[in-house]
């Protein structure tokens, strides 16, 4: 079974590595790059523990496939924080205690990044909709909603 | 376990040569939405995956003479983003739009929805009822159908196994046309349509409907075309007796099943129920052209 060689960006570095026809960005993250911070709920669409930003889009790592990551811009939780401080919407899930267990939070921190790099003043409403297929089952989604509220006035500079 | 191959052809004659290269089933990707979910649990098993994305004219949404062509690989977030597109066509950018997440919008295509032939597809009443055709490409070239000939039954589709759909034709609009879709859900978001249904209309100056299509979803193996519904609406100036008529005729085109979602009787009336109201948006947004 021949491999198929795939050169990408993740996190802005350039990187190499061969995954089988089959395999998802999810697994090839997981696996063949050792970036476990990307996280398998369902594999299947819905949950959103999954996602990362390819070419500024919020996508599920488990409905694509490795393959199709050449040339591409992929970022996942690892890039969120700076060396020296975290992203604002990372800072603010703490501030706000904004998960339990956790295994949600690194697909909603990624989710509402890509909300915040295209609207720093999103409404409740907007917030909701744009975080409805991430699935947290110990928050109750209150605390993550006015921790992203937050981020957005901090990155407003409110 | 057979290996599997993976090939990402940037021109629309190297798709076609791949797909009829395949040693086992070939499979089209788009989005991979409702593929990935597939291949995991082992319901298609492809020789080949053909992964269109590559291909400038299935990525692209152009306007010429006030003609749209949108590519089928087209993800449902470019379409909402595309400002012209979605002041002229509200009814099919809003049908695509309600699928799935933010994240599945940032994959799922007008080209899957189709090809994928679910009963419920929520973008294909929309694009049935607006006129639109689709470019398909095979071997013998290209062949442009009508969206409604492509699906002939749930998971089943009129394609040959080496064609694919290149992009969908959407005429320019008669003066004062409207278009709506809207669905029935038990939730606000993330579910599977209970019934869709797709309305576009032209009026006259003195605001009588000249022209008039109608689709419902999700009521029947595949998307119907409830011709008497618009014969309803055509003549009139949309009042209430017409839209009597509509809802009758939407509810007599029904043929749906009973699951957990919703009786036959549940969907029946809601179709009749959607249909009028998706009629009304419909008129709204062509009384404002
Ligand atoms: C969480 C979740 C929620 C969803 N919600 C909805 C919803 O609310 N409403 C709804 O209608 N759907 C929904 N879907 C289903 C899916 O997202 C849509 O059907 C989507 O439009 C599929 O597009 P795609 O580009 O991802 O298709 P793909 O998965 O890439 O393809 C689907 C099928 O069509 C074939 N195909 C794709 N493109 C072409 C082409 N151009 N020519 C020929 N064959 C082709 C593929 O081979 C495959 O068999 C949901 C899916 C998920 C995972
Ligand atoms: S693991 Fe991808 S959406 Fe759940
Ligand atoms: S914190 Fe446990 S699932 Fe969200």
């Amino acid at each position: 079974m021949s491999k198929i060689h795939v050169t990408t960006s993740v996190n802005g570095e350039e990187v190499e590595y061969l995954c089988e026809a089959q395999q998802t960005m999810l697994d090839v993250l997981r696996d063949e790059l050792g970036l476990t911070g990307t996280k398998e709920g369902c594999s299947t669409g819905d949950c959103g523990a999954c996602s990362v930003i390819v070419d500024g889009d919020v996508v599920c790592s488990c409905l694509m496939l490795g393959a199709e990551a050449e040339g591409r811009n992929v970022e996942t939780i690892e890039g969120l924080a700076a060396p020296d401080h975290l992203h604002p919407v990372q800072k603010q899930f703490l501030e706000h205690a904004a998960l339990q267990c956790g295994f949600c939070t690194p697909g909603f921190l990624v989710a509402a990044k890509a909300l915040l790099d295209r609207n720093q003043n999103p409404t409740e409403t907007e917030i909701r909709y744009w975080l409805a297929g991430n699935l947290c089952r110990c928050t109750g989604y209150d605390k993550i909603v006015r921790a992203v509220q937050d981020a957005a006035a901090e990155m407003r500079g409110a | 376990m057979t290996s599997v191959d993976y090939v990402a052809p940037t021109d629309v004659e190297a798709a076609v040569a791949a797909l009829g290269a395949s040693k086992g089933n070939a499979y089209i990707l788009a989005g991979g939405t409702d593929l990935l979910v597939q291949l995991r649990t082992g319901r298609v098993h492809p020789g080949t995956i053909v992964d269109i994305k590559r291909i400038s004219e299935t990525r692209t949404i152009s306007e010429k003479d006030g003609a749209y062509t949108i590519g089928a690989a087209v993800t449902g977030a470019e379409m909402s983003a595309h400002k012209g597109l979605s002041q002229t066509w509200p009814g099919i950018v809003e049908a695509m739009d309600l699928i799935g997440s933010q994240q599945i919008q940032g994959r799922a295509s007008p080209g899957g929805n189709l090809c994928n032939a679910s009963p419920a597809a929520d973008c294909v009443p929309a694009l049935i009822a607006a006129g639109v055709s689709c470019t398909i490409a095979g071997p013998g070239g290209r062949r442009t159908v009508p969206v409604e000939d492509v699906v002939t039954g749930p998971g089943q589709t009129s394609l040959d196994a080496n064609e694919f759909i290149v992009s969908f034709e959407v005429p320019k609009p008669a003066p004062r046309t409207g278009d709506a879709y809207l669905r029935l859900i038990p939730r606000t978001e993330m579910d599977i349509a209970v019934v869709g249904a797709g309305v576009c209309l032209s009026l006259a100056e003195d605001g009588t409907c000249q022209a008039a299509k109608v689709a419902l979803g999700a009521v029947a193996p595949t998307q119907v075309v409830v011709a008497a519904g618009a014969d309803a609406l055509i003549g009139s100036k949309i009042d209430d007796v017409a839209l009597e008529k509509l809802g009758q005729a939407a509810k007599a085109a029904c043929s749906p099943i009973d699951d957990k979602r919703g009786t036959i009787e549940y969907r029946e009336k809601v179709a009749a129920v959607l249909a009028k109201r998706a009629a009304l948006k419909a008129l709204e947004r062509a009384k404002a052209r």
